[in-house]
């Protein structure tokens, strides 16, 4: 079972691990996901993958405390082992050399805009990541995040650290010159109305965009289609065709209707989670 | 129990009523006496045309005299022999196309229940200590890709012949469809988990959460890690959808889907497994094949208050097996035959709420050699529906072979690989199973794999 090496919780809802599991760090690229499972009967969940070293077999994932399984995963430490670690799974993002490469990240989603800024920094891409969040103590990742990219902007609703606002408000002003400039490739990665925003904004502009799309899934091989999303009018499996697929051709309606499929079970198990614990500390 | 000669001894089931309101096995299994009785109708034929029904070629009527005449330990060792999965085969196995049909009692009577004598035997094996032993000898390795019947077969064949083997298996559990797709009520976890005992007991290792494509790559294997060969057997676990509007709606499924929510992730013990799976009152799962069979009596066990069959042949072009409709019939699923689904209809707030289709009627064979259902103009109508899962097939995974060069596959996405010795278009690269064939069975994978296994025994010794 692959052991964690290191947390740090980044913000109340958010931590970060870093695993030891060399396989998928050998193979791992950006924009590829891997399975979870961290109980017996618990459930696979999809985590896009943050970072990976190769030279120390090291796999970096970030998670959101949101439902009951990603609870429990929050709930590990350093030295604890997860159950199931399977990947890395999905197509990785390819995008044409030499241009401007601009990374959207909201919420946890900046995660996964580490290897992503990295690999096009190293091959000589400019790069560029918005990063965005309701308010200061919601940001990560923003230092770890220069050191591999080259312009880095804040944004927060609040304005309680860099632009006030939202990413897409920011996007525009580079697409009309900005700052670092009109990017070539936008890849969006973070909740589903942010995603589809960023959509929006870049697609009357016409910059090639892609986002990552994060729906309901079982068993993350192709096997299930649970995780179909309609893209250019046909069905597509996100876990053998995507996670990431072209912005302006997704039909986000329909992505976040079937993300919502099992709201009251997810609600249930969560309370039935706090329930346990509350017991236990009693 | 006076059973007339000329009928099949029934197997003993479970009240129709009480099984589907649980998950526990229907067919409850011949007793000692129901064996001997139905060993005995065995002919013992010169020439006995069964063994040539039987993919794997099992000596059918040596294991029934073996049954007949008391010697169990010989019946479940000439059994083993052939066939290294009895006690699966026993239960899964299309009888009634394969050995029975040849069975020359058919001629005037039910044939031998060859089915129920195998899952006799392998039942009885199971309570035996374990068959086997670790007795590696070669220092050749070899990989196998996806631990379902054929990688399974084809692991423990090689380790009887002395091979040390690896199975790379994606998911978190070994067994393919036999743990995510066929349920409980037909084929007990515990049995599957036997078998996978005796393979690791024959010193077989088996790797979960390894996908072959992206963990690591074929060539990795053959190159990196030095496997002498590898042997695929990643099935075809990639879901058909019929491409009607209305299949992105939500509680619309594919049987995939619906079936490792429930067999594999234990969604029948939400919350306490932590997988859901929602079930309406009105379910309607679309094809006519083993698995929609088992997707629409899943419906019931997860307390559907009705649940159906929408096919669009009639009852003869079923690919069932016949027990598996008669037990279906028996628990109250209902049948639309002649009926093909139009469109996915759905509520306001982007749930199922109904399953248009048309009335067809059945015209020439076509392709497949099945009356084609040509639509009856004017016969539209909807039944309302919660739920539509979708059972219409499924094709080999593309994952490996995207991720492979030099892999050949055919129009269909199946593994281009010899008949006999599973040889692909890669040097020391053996296929089998429904990787190669397309969706079948689960005895035709395991023959592939054994065949496969002497095929890369002969190879590594040439």
């Amino acid at each position: 079972m692959p052991r964690i090496l290191e947390t740090r919780r980044l913000t109340p809802v958010t931590k970060f691990f870093r695993i030891d599991a060399p396989l998928i760090a050998a193979s791992a690229k950006p924009g590829q996901f891997v399975m979870l499972r961290v109980r017996e009967g618990g459930e696979r969940i999809p985590i896009t993958i943050a970072d990976y070293d190769r030279a120390t077999g090291t796999l970096t994932i970030v998670v959101q405390a949101v439902g009951a399984t990603t609870q429990r995963v929050c709930a590990l430490e350093a030295g604890d082992e997860i159950l199931d670690v399977a990947g890395p799974l999905g197509v990785p993002i390819e995008i044409a050399p030499g241009g401007h490469v601009c990374g959207v990240g909201g919420g946890f989603g900046s995660a996964a805009l580490l290897c992503l800024m990295r690999e096009f920094s190293t091959r000589g891409d400019r790069t560029t990541a918005v990063l965005g969040a309701r308010s200061k103590e919601l940001l990560i990742l923003a230092d770890e995040l220069r050191a591999v990219c080259a312009n880095v902007e804040i944004c927060t609703d609040d304005g309680s650290a860099g632009f006030k606002g939202f990413v897409t408000q920011r996007l525009a002003q580079l697409i009309a010159g900005e700052g670092p400039g009109r990017p070539d490739c936008v890849v969006a990665i973070g909740p589903m109305a942010m995603m589809r925003a960023v959509a929006q904004t870049t697609h009357e502009v016409k910059v090639k965009t892609l986002v990552s799309m994060d729906p309901l899934m079982v068993d993350g091989t192709g096997m299930c289609g649970g995780c179909r999303v309609t893209v250019g009018g046909k069905a597509q499996f996100a876990c053998v065709d995507g996670p990431c697929f072209d912005a302006h051709e997704v039909d986000f309606q329909v992505a976040m209707r079937r993300n919502k499929q099992y709201v009251a079970e997810e609600k249930r198990a969560i309370e039935r989670l706090a329930c346990m614990a509350a017991r236990e500390t009693r | 129990m006076p059973v007339k000669r000329a009928e099949k001894t029934p197997m003993p089931v479970r009240d129709a009523h009480e099984r589907a309101q649980d998950f526990r096995e229907v067919n409850q299994g011949y007793t000692e006496v129901h064996a001997a009785f139905e060993a005995e109708r065995c002919l013992r034929c010169q020439e006995p045309i069964c063994v040539d029904g039987c993919p794997v070629q099992i000596p059918i009527p040596d294991f029934i005299h073996a049954v007949a005449i008391g010697d169990m330990a010989g019946a479940a060792k000439i059994l083993r022999t052939a066939n290294p999965l009895p006690a699966i085969c026993g239960r899964v196995c299309p009888q009634e196309s394969q050995c029975e049909a040849e069975c020359s009692m058919t001629q005037h009577f039910d044939p031998v229940a060859i089915g129920h004598l195998e899952r006799f035997v392998a039942d009885w094996e199971r309570t035996q200590p374990p068959p086997v032993e670790a007795k590696i000898t070669r220092k050749e390795e070899i990989a196998v890709i996806g631990a379902g019947p054929s990688g399974l077969v084809c692991a423990g064949e090689l380790a009887r012949l002395g091979y040390p083997v690896t199975i790379y298996e994606a998911l978190h559990a070994p067994g393919g469809v036999l743990r995510y797709g066929i349920p409980e009520f037909r084929l007990p976890k515990a049995i599957l988990d036997w078998e996978i005992g005796l393979l690791k007991a024959m010193g077989v290792k088996i790797v979960c959460n390894v996908i072959i494509g992206r963990t690591l790559t074929l060539d990795d294997l053959l190159e990196k890690h030095g496997y002498a060969a590898v042997f695929i057997g990643t099935g075809a676990g990639l879901p058909q959808f019929l491409g009607i509007p209305g299949e992105n709606l939500n509680g619309v499924m594919s049987a995939n889907e619906f079936l490792t929510r429930i067999n594999l992730m234990r969604a029948y013990e939400f919350p306490e497994a932590d997988t859901p799976v929602r079930v309406g009152k009105r379910v309607a799962v679309i094809g006519a094949g083993n698995t929609a069979m088992d997707a629409v009596r899943t419906s019931l066990r997860m307390q559907a208050d009705e649940a159906m069959i929408v096919y669009r042949r009639s009852e003869k072009e079923m690919g069932a097996r016949l027990e598996e409709y008669h037990h279906a019939i028996e628990e109250g699923v209902k049948f639309n035959w002649l009926t093909n689904p139009l469109e996915i209809l759905g509520n306001a707030d982007g749930w199922v709420g109904g399953l248009k289709c048309q009335k067809m009627t059945l015209g020439e064979r076509d392709a497949s050699g099945r009356a084609r259902p040509i639509p009856v103009p004017e016969s539209e109508f909807v039944i309302p529906v919660d739920n539509v899962i979708l059972a219409i097939g499924t094709t080999p995974n593309p994952l490996l072979t995207r991720t492979t060069a030099g892999l050949l596959t055919t129009k269909k996405g199946c593994l281009v690989a010899d008949e006999t010795t599973g040889l692909t278009s890669r040097a020391r690269v053996f296929a089998g199973g429904d990787a190669v064939t397309g969706a079948a069975t689960v005895i035709l994978a395991a023959g592939a794999g054994k065949r496969a296994a002497l095929a890369i025994k002969e190879a590594l010794l040439n």
